[in-house]
């Protein structure tokens, strides 16, 4: 077990006129190789159950035990969890602060004490794994580059502490298709070649939809419904009753089923959707 | 840490005190520091209180909040009370070590504290009662005589309302940038002064560079919204003196004259 949530609720503001409930009585738990999706409208408490998972926030209830170790101890050394817990914020390209690319993506690796080497090796590993050209890039300013480098380099910073959970909120948001789509590559490279047990914070189901093997959703400050997508997705009303969705291709199906062709409606990505119909084209042409 | 910075802060309301002209309010606050500073004995200071409570009484605002700015100016009072103790010199009182605190000192610091806490209330006031936005017109508007002078009353009450507005998202933003260092290992909590201030480095320099991009952002939409400063300007709500602006203007004066001839008998 890596992660495990126990009755956790967080109240901002307590005791104040402005006192909210950003969680309430949380229950979760997650597999070392879990890829979990997090997904809920906004203000669901997305944002703030995952800054839980690496210490940054105390909860005002409840228990996370990572690992084996209870977090939420007081006594618990907080890097050691850091370093377990990589936690990518959203619109990251906003905390880099460094002259150069490579300076910013060592900070992470050198606040654990590593040494020169070590740090140089992480700081390589790191860019090739987010898809940047280490000798090109590593000495030029963070904030010369565009805005899809940046956030590269800016989860570079988070992956090259080695953490063996890696938590990342909403990594797309204000990127174009081509940006996401490469992002998105290299987190599911992340999580199969390096073995991290990822958890990818969204709102979008088609992003979801293609890469996660279990899905959360929240709703204000609970959790709605939880299960693999396959499971999720076939509550299509539940789904829309929380002002979120089902992915384009799977309405598609869905439609194109109940307008009398028999195709499965258990689809989730295009691939998927385009087997699908030429088997089934395929089928009513032999027949 | 963040949370008890409260500059500015506004406390909504329809009351009496809320719907006075903003100027009136400012220049009253102004008279009330200046008049403070007058008094040299302690009975005119019952006045004082009894001006600050009718005040908190009218306006609603609860007196908690009127407290709660005196909490980071703490220090300031403890510290110019022990200063007027201590190095006042007279009768003796008693002693501390080498320290002695004379009658007069013990009066004196009594007094200048009573001074600073009277100053600290009485101008939070005014922001509690006053948006930050007719606070920001009514000095533009009492400012606009020395436009003669060449003085910009505009631009800065322009500049003085984006600071204000812009005061909670950067306290947000700081705490973001913050969460987002520790999460990379950052420290920003243990070791000596000097390392402090260098941890803060991955938190200011963020911070900074985002200011900047948001101030180009911000200048960028009122540009195309058509801003061009002061010049031919209208408004929605032009601010003007009511029958109870005069009222209060005599009342106010009546009092402030009596407090500050009470220096003088």
């Amino acid at each position: 077990m890596m992660i495990k949530i126990e009755n956790l609720s967080y109240v901002y503001n307590p005791e104040s006129p402005f006192e909210t409930k950003a969680l309430d009585n949380i229950n979760l738990e997650v597999e070392k190789g879990d890829f979990v999706g997090l997904i809920g409208h906004t203000g669901s408490g997305k944002s703030t159950l995952v800054q839980h998972l690496n210490g940054l926030i105390r909860p005002t209830e409840g228990r996370i035990i990572i690992d084996g170790i209870d977090i939420t101890k007081k006594e618990t050394k907080l890097r050691a969890i850091r370093q377990e817990v990589g936690l990518v914020f959203q619109y990251p390209e906003y905390q880099l602060f460094e002259e150069t690319v490579y300076k910013d993506i060592a900070f992470g690796p050198k606040n654990l004490g590593l040494n020169e080497t070590e740090v140089d090796s992480r700081v390589k590993k790191a860019m090739e794994l987010v898809g940047l050209d280490f000798e090109k890039i590593k000495d030029r300013s963070p904030f010369e580059l565009s805005g899809g480098q940046k956030r590269r380099v800016a989860i570079a910073g988070v992956v090259a502490m080695n953490p063996k959970v890696l938590i990342l909120d909403e990594p797309t948001a204000g990127l174009d298709p081509k940006g996401r789509d490469e992002i998105l590559g290299e987190i599911q490279n992340l999580y199969e070649k390096e073995n991290m047990t990822i958890i990818l914070v969204s709102h979008s189901m088609e992003d979801i939809a293609k890469l996660v093997n279990k899905i959360v959703v929240m709703h204000k400050g609970k959790i709605a419904m939880e299960g693999a997508p396959r499971e999720i997705f076939k509550n299509q009303e539940r789904l829309e009753d929380l002002g979120l969705g089902i992915p384009q291709v799977t309405y598609f199906m869905k439609k194109y089923k109940s307008e009398g062709h028999s195709v499965s409606d258990d689809i989730l990505t295009i691939d998927e959707a385009k087997e699908e119909l030429l088997n089934y084209l395929r089928r009513r042409d032999n027949a | 840490m963040l949370k008890d910075i409260t500059i500015g802060q506004y406390f909504p309301g329809d009351t009496i005190v809320h719907k006075l002209d903003p100027r009136v309010k400012i220049l009253i606050t102004f008279v009330f520091i200046i008049s403070l500073f007058f008094i040299n004995k302690f009975y005119p200071y019952l006045l004082v209180l009894g001006f600050i409570l009718t005040v908190i009484k009218l306006s609603k605002v609860p007196f908690k909040y009127v407290f709660k700015g005196l909490k980071p100016l703490r220090f300031i009072i403890i510290i110019t009370f022990f200063i007027n103790a201590f190095m006042t010199k007279g009768v003796e009182l008693f002693s501390i070590g080498p320290l002695t605190v004379s009658e007069e000192g013990l009066y004196q610091a009594i007094f200048m504290a009573l001074r600073l806490i009277f100053l600290i209330m009485g101008t939070s006031l005014l922001t509690l009662t006053t948006s930050p936005i007719s606070l920001t017109d009514g000095i533009e508007k009492l400012l606009n005589p020395l436009k003669i002078i060449g003085l910009p009353a505009h631009e800065l009450a322009m500049m003085m309302t984006i600071a204000l507005r812009f005061i909670p998202t950067l306290l947000e933003e700081t705490d973001k940038i913050m969460k987002a260092q520790m999460a990379r290992g950052a420290d920003f909590e243990s070791g000596n002064i000097l390392n402090r201030a260098k941890n803060l480095v991955p938190l200011l320099v963020p911070l900074f560079v985002n200011s900047f991009r948001r101030a180009d952002e911000l200048a960028m939409a009122m540009e195309a919204r058509c801003y061009r400063g002061g010049e031919h300007r209208t408004r929605l709500n032009e601010i003007k003196m009511d029958k109870i602006d005069f009222i209060v203007i005599t009342i106010m004066t009546i009092f402030f004259g009596i407090l500050i001839s009470t220096r003088y008998i």
